[in-house]
């Protein structure tokens, strides 16, 4: 009796709290953004209740399509290179003894459960004129002059990359993990040599893993701020520091919330598209 | 059939895994052209011989030739040897006809050629009009043909087949046997089969090699090694068989004399030592019943059990040591019920002596003898001698 009850709980009792959870933290912020982004803003921050589209307008400006133009690159090149790395280093763990693999998983992503801005500000105390690097590089007397290594592009990439790497391995490493060893064996038996193998046959088996770290990486990649605040000296503006300063700095809420806007649609459309590849992956 | 060109040879190949042996000094030659199958237990080392055959595997020690070439450390794309898997191993981001062209896109075949070798080996293997499909959308039977279509294209110099038709379930694997028969016979390819189904083994094969624990316990054809079986094992593990333990007991001008518990016989040398133990071993369906003494070597025994078996009828009769016998008849001969006493006979041309490998003492066996004609006075121990 007891336990026949216990499974005939309702389902509204059961989907219940999912779903308050979901209106409070989720829908509830969000339409509260939305309204936001149709208002006109206040002088002295806030808004002022009045239909506007004028933040919508401003989005087109020339200033602020640079600022997405340079984002979606820094999104794309980061992308890139964690695939480029990640890649082999999912291959290398996948391959591994396995009972090593759940170790060299639990070394990658041992770091990423310290607060990101804390290790980001880790690395520039690294890079810094007057860091480690540079001076263990003086006192060598491998450089005279400290290196410049911090506030530049190239270190923002870096932070990124270094950021988003196990978001980029994780789902390559389930791809290759899942490859039937076999089908390497049938290529190599067919005359395939190791390239050949991999481009016809591996490739294109983990290319679902592939496509979930291009997800997983790009839409973070678009949205982080601090990188490049803190390691980029904040030199370059991009979609997150621009929201960022929208709501803290320039008090243009509405502004800040169409760009909010802008970003869940595009994560959105990336999200809906990576749903759509991961059914037909079924079919396959 | 002897002098046909051995295209395959394997010499004291030996491969261990965490020094475990696996494949134990293990010697094989195959023959050009022949259907080859390799009959195990599981785990006696079928496939890693296989897997050394196309090169996944290296052994430790002992050659493996290819055509006269040693081809140990040869990786596998560079021979001209090819598999059907288990699993079949279909790509399944391609279609049908990409994974059959597989192999020749490789050789860099021309396209045109490709195509048309495709489609003959398509309607070969009787797939027309699935070319299109991915490996998903095809049954079981279908998938294993395309993996046969795929390793034929190439035209191995010998095709290795594990278990191929593992999966399959028995009307469709019966199909698929005739199928794969009529491949080897008319592409004349030289095939390596794997099973543990010895009635496939001897279906299908030209000879059978009998694996036991990484050893070859004997090759032959299907008639020899079914109807001469040289082990015990071999005989235990092809078809039934009654095993009656026995000595020799006298050697005399080309003629020995085999002594057991139920008497003596007089047969040709068989290359036995004085006082070597042996089995004789009789195979159900050439053990005969009868109701009055034969002319023949006979023992006498009591019915236990009948059992309809479809095709046969299949009778146990007890011996006075307690050892159980099967018989197997044809429906039209007559069946003695459970109880009768009959005395169990056989055609001396169709029994085998088997050597056996334990050193066991004669005197043990005597004794043995004795007490059970102590016990059993009635046993008939006639010095019956067969013809010939
Ligand atoms: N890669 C390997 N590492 C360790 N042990 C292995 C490996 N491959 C095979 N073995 C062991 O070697 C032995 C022989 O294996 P093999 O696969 O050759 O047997 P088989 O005769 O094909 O058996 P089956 O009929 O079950 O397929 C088994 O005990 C198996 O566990
Ligand atoms: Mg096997």
């Amino acid at each position: 009796m007891k336990k026949k009850n216990k499974e005939a709980l309702p389902r509204g009792f059961m989907i219940g709290p999912a779903m308050a959870w979901l209106a409070l933290f989720l829908l509830l912020p969000l339409g509260y953004i939305v309204v936001i982004s149709f208002l006109q803003k206040n002088a002295y921050g806030g808004v002022i209740l009045h239909f506007s589209l004028a933040s919508y307008r401003s989005l087109l400006h020339a200033a602020y399509l640079k600022v997405f133009a340079e984002s979606f690159l820094l999104a794309f090149e980061t992308t890139v290179l964690c695939l480029l790395v990640g890649y082999p280093m999912a291959y290398i763990i996948a391959k591994s003894p396995e009972h090593l693999r759940a170790v060299m998983v639990l070394f990658m992503m041992l770091p990423f459960w310290i607060n990101s801005m804390i290790r980001i500000y880790g690395w520039s105390t690294l890079l810094r004129n007057q860091g480690v690097i540079n001076w263990i590089l003086i006192h060598l007397g491998v450089i005279s002059q400290p290196l410049g290594m911090l506030y530049t592009d190239g270190t923002v990439l870096l932070g990124m990359v270094y950021d988003l790497l196990p978001f980029a391995v994780l789902p390559m490493y389930t791809s290759i993990e899942k490859l039937d060893p076999f089908l390497l064996e049938a290529a190599s038996d067919l005359g395939a040599g190791k390239m050949h193998t991999f481009l016809k046959v591996t490739l294109p088996l983990t290319s679902p893993g592939l496509f979930a770290a291009t997800i997983q990486t790009f839409i973070p990649a678009l949205g982080l701020f601090y990188i490049s605040d803190m390691m980029g000296g904040a030199k370059k503006m991009y979609i997150g520091n621009l929201i960022k300063n929208q709501f803290l700095s320039a008090r243009n809420w509405p502004l800040g919330a169409a760009l909010s806007i802008l970003l869940i649609a595009v994560t959105l459309f990336l999200v809906g598209l990576y749903s759509r590849v991961g059914k037909m992956e079924d079919i396959v | 059939m002897e002098d046909k060109k051995i295209i395959v040879r394997l010499r004291g190949v030996v491969k261990r895994f965490d020094g475990d042996v696996v494949v134990n000094h293990l010697d094989l030659d195959i023959r050009e052209g022949e259907f080859l199958t390799v009959l195990g237990p599981s785990g006696c080392g079928k496939t890693t011989t296989l897997r050394m055959l196309a090169g996944f595997e290296t052994p430790d020690e002992g050659t493996v030739e290819l055509e006269g070439k040693d081809v140990v450390g040869i990786p596998p794309n560079e021979r001209d040897v090819n598999t059907v898997f288990q699993n079949y191993a279909l790509f399944p981001h391609m279609t049908i006809e990409d994974n059959i062209a597989f192999g020749l896109v490789e050789k860099k075949v021309p396209k045109k050629e490709i195509r048309e070798r495709v489609q003959e080996m398509v309607k070969l293997v009787r797939l027309e009009g699935m070319e299109k499909r991915k490996p998903s959308q095809l049954s079981g039977g279908q998938k294993q043909r395309v993996a046969i279509a795929r390793a034929l294209i190439n035209n191995p110099k010998i095709l290795l087949l594990d278990e191929p038709l593992g999966a399959l379930d028995l009307k469709l694997r019966k199909q698929m046997q005739q199928e794969l028969k009529y491949l080897q016979k008319k592409l004349g390819i030289t095939f390596l089969y794997v099973t543990h189904d010895q009635e496939e083994a001897l279906l299908m094969s030209d000879r059978i090699v009998v694996m036991h624990d990484g050893r070859v316990e004997q090759i032959g054809t299907p008639e020899e090694v079914y109807n001469h079986p040289k082990t015990k094992y071999v005989a235990e593990f092809i078809g039934a068989s009654n095993l009656l333990e026995g000595y020799v007991t006298e050697i005399e001008g080309g003629r020995m004399t085999f002594s057991f518990e139920f008497g003596k016989i007089n047969l040709k040398s068989r290359g036995f030592k004085m006082e070597e133990m042996f089995y004789l071993c009789v195979r159900p369906e050439n053990l005969r019943m009868s109701q009055c003494p034969v002319e023949h070597f006979h023992i006498r025994g009591r019915v236990t059990e009948v059992v309809f078996a479809g095709s046969v009828n299949r009778t146990f009769v007890r011996l006075v040591n307690g050892q159980v016998l099967r018989a197997e008849s044809q429906p039209d001969v007559e069946i003695y019920p459970v109880g009768t006493l009959v005395y169990v006979y056989w055609n001396p041309d169709k029994c085998s002596f088997l050597h056996t490998q334990e050193d066991q003492i004669y005197d043990v066996i005597e004794e043995e003898i004795d007490k059970t004609l102590e016990e059993e006075a009635n046993v008939s121990i006639d010095d019956v001698l067969p013809s010939e």
